[in-house]
């Protein structure tokens, strides 16, 4: 389901197709209209709504104690994320195209796992198993690492599945040259591999941190949104919106939104770079 | 390959923890805790009324979503890829935009528009179409969070095929219509059925944003994994784990249907 993700916007060769100017200008208009009714006007209403007893009053509602904490919280933890996925979805992509074992198939399918399970789903999944009654006594409900390894199921495929496709691409001949010319396998891993993965590893890791720092689902449960410990900043926002507080809830979501719209743009830049030198 | 070296076995040990800790120990144990008193308690649970009005409720909302995204969907992917128009890159750019908001900012900014307080929301009250706390919001909040998937799956087949064989057609004498249902459509069902899949798939499961726009009525505006939620909290785990069985087994079907589609034309 990877597939689905930010993936590079379509470059077309400009291709004059022969159809009427009526036809593209209701289609362009109904589009925009689908587009604005359902994003971009509600985002925008948030945005509005943030910033509607001014700057200094936005700026108060983000910094409240318990909003600061949650935002704190969130993105440290969406970081501690990132670089976990980072570091095991590499390991994972090698693991399943350079090793072969038997259930290897499985571990692949595995993968997808989480991208096709409800959010809350995986929540209570992960509460059987290090809930209060733990079969393997590891209790993580209502502890920060809890909601860690709630994100980390969650994000788990992002950078397999960006990591994957260019292991199983790669040209083994480099490594084998480097190998005759008495490299080690970890200056081998180090020198040639590893460079040429890191556009995908920072592709994942980027998507993985957009997707930590807004989960809601996996969290919820997992966490028992203990303010000042366990809550991240979209359980927060729902309590406000819950106890009618609609603009500290808009200007919290505004830092999320701006915050996902960096990395969605730093990630854009990425490609584009990435493209660019190939 | 040469004998398997003690660094490749501490890897594959490694990957095969975390995977088992993090996914399949959890997954495997919500199945065999649901079944753990056999099946009859998990019929009588799914079978109550709450429960079946929630599985209505996820379908009716999935349905809805499903069928107007597919056709925005498809219709986005003609225009961006085969026609050039002012505000053409903004539209690309913006349609990827869903994936990165948390499902609460969904919720939240669907109530900002529409809910009773606000301006829009209230002439819509007056007129008596309510979207907040009812199926419609429901409706937008699940079309928004899965906007992208089929345009992002469809835009690049339609821009691998070209536009010869259409071309072909309309030289053949054949209408728009006439190509798009002969020629286009034929060229991306694999990738428009996978979009579709995916949709559905992100539909059924949505959570966060149906969960602040909905109110959370139970047995009115209650779905499915809403149910799990309510279940859970109110210390009916049985019957959380029975939805919750449900929905991952849907879940499981849906991804082996993405499997099999996916070698067609994702090489």
């Amino acid at each position: 389901m990877t597939a689905a993700v930010a993936e590079p916007t379509t470059k077309a060769p400009a291709r004059r197709v022969p159809s009427g100017a009526a036809g593209l200008g209701l289609g362009v208009g109904v589009a925009t209209l689908y587009l604005s009714a359902i994003v971009l006007v509600p985002l925008a209403a948030i945005v509005t709504r943030a910033g509607s007893h001014g700057w200094s009053a936005f700026w108060r509602a983000v910094t409240t104690p318990e909003s600061w904490a949650a935002l704190r919280f969130t993105l440290l933890l969406g970081l501690a994320v990132a670089v976990v996925n980072a570091v095991v979805g590499t390991l994972v992509a090698w693991v399943l195209v350079r090793d072969d074992f038997p259930g290897r198939q499985v571990v692949d399918a595995l993968i997808d796992l989480p991208f096709a399970l409800p959010t809350i789903v995986a929540g209570l999944v992960l509460l059987a198993l290090y809930g209060t009654n733990s079969p393997v006594h590891l209790n993580l409900a209502y502890a920060r690492t809890g909601v860690m390894a709630a994100l980390l199921f969650v994000t788990l495929p992002f950078v397999v599945r960006t990591v994957q496709p260019v292991l199983i691409e790669f040209d083994q001949e480099m490594e084998e040259a480097a190998a005759s010319l008495g490299a080690s396998r970890v200056t081998i891993f180090r020198r040639i591999v590893l460079p040429n993965l890191v556009p995908a590893i920072a592709a994942g890791t980027a998507l993985s941190f957009a997707r930590a720092i807004s989960e809601f689902g996996a969290t919820v449960l997992i966490s028992g949104n203990i303010p000042f410990k366990t809550e991240v900043a979209s359980v927060h926002i729902f309590s406000q919106i819950e106890s009618d507080n609609s603009v500290g809830a808009a200007a919290v979501s505004t830092v999320l939104l701006v915050a996902a719209l960096v990395v969605l743009v730093a990630l854009q830049a990425l490609q584009r770079w990435v493209v660019k030198r190939a | 390959m040469r004998k398997t070296r003690p660094g490749k076995l501490v890897l594959r040990a490694v990957v095969l923890v975390y995977v088992g800790f993090l996914v399949a120990l959890p997954v495997g144990l919500i199945a065999w805790r649901t079944f753990a008193h056999g099946a009859g308690p998990v019929w009588h649970s799914l079978t109550s009324a709450n429960a079946r009005h929630a599985l209505k409720v996820t379908a009716e909302v999935a349905v809805i979503a499903v069928v107007a995204n597919t056709i925005f969907g498809v219709g986005a992917a003609v225009l961006l890829v085969r026609h050039r128009f002012p505000g053409r890159r903004v539209i690309d750019a913006l349609i990827d935009l869903p994936l990165a908001v948390s499902p609460v900012v969904v919720g939240l900014a669907l109530i900002l528009v529409y809910g009773k307080t606000t301006g829009f929301g209230g002439w819509l009250a007056d007129h008596g179409i309510r979207i907040i706390f009812a199926v419609p919001g429901m409706v937008l909040a699940t079309i928004f969070v899965s906007l992208p998937l089929v345009v992002r799956e469809v835009a690049p087949v339609l821009e691998e095929i070209g536009v010869e064989q259409e071309q072909a057609a309309w030289t053949l004498g054949a209408s728009t219509a006439q190509a798009f249902r002969r020629v286009t459509v034929p060229a991306i069902r694999w990738a428009l059925a996978y979009g579709v899949v995916l949709t559905l798939a992100r539909a059924l499961g949505e959570y966060g944003a149906v969960a602040v726009v909905s109110g959370r009525l139970v047995g009115k505006t209650q779905t499915a994994t809403l149910f799990v939620e309510e279940r859970y909290q109110n210390f009916d785990q049985p019957a959380a784990y029975a939805m919750a069985f449900t929905l991952a087994a849907i879940a499981v079907v849906i991804l082996l249907g993405i499997t099999a589609l996916r070698p067609r034309e994702h090489r």
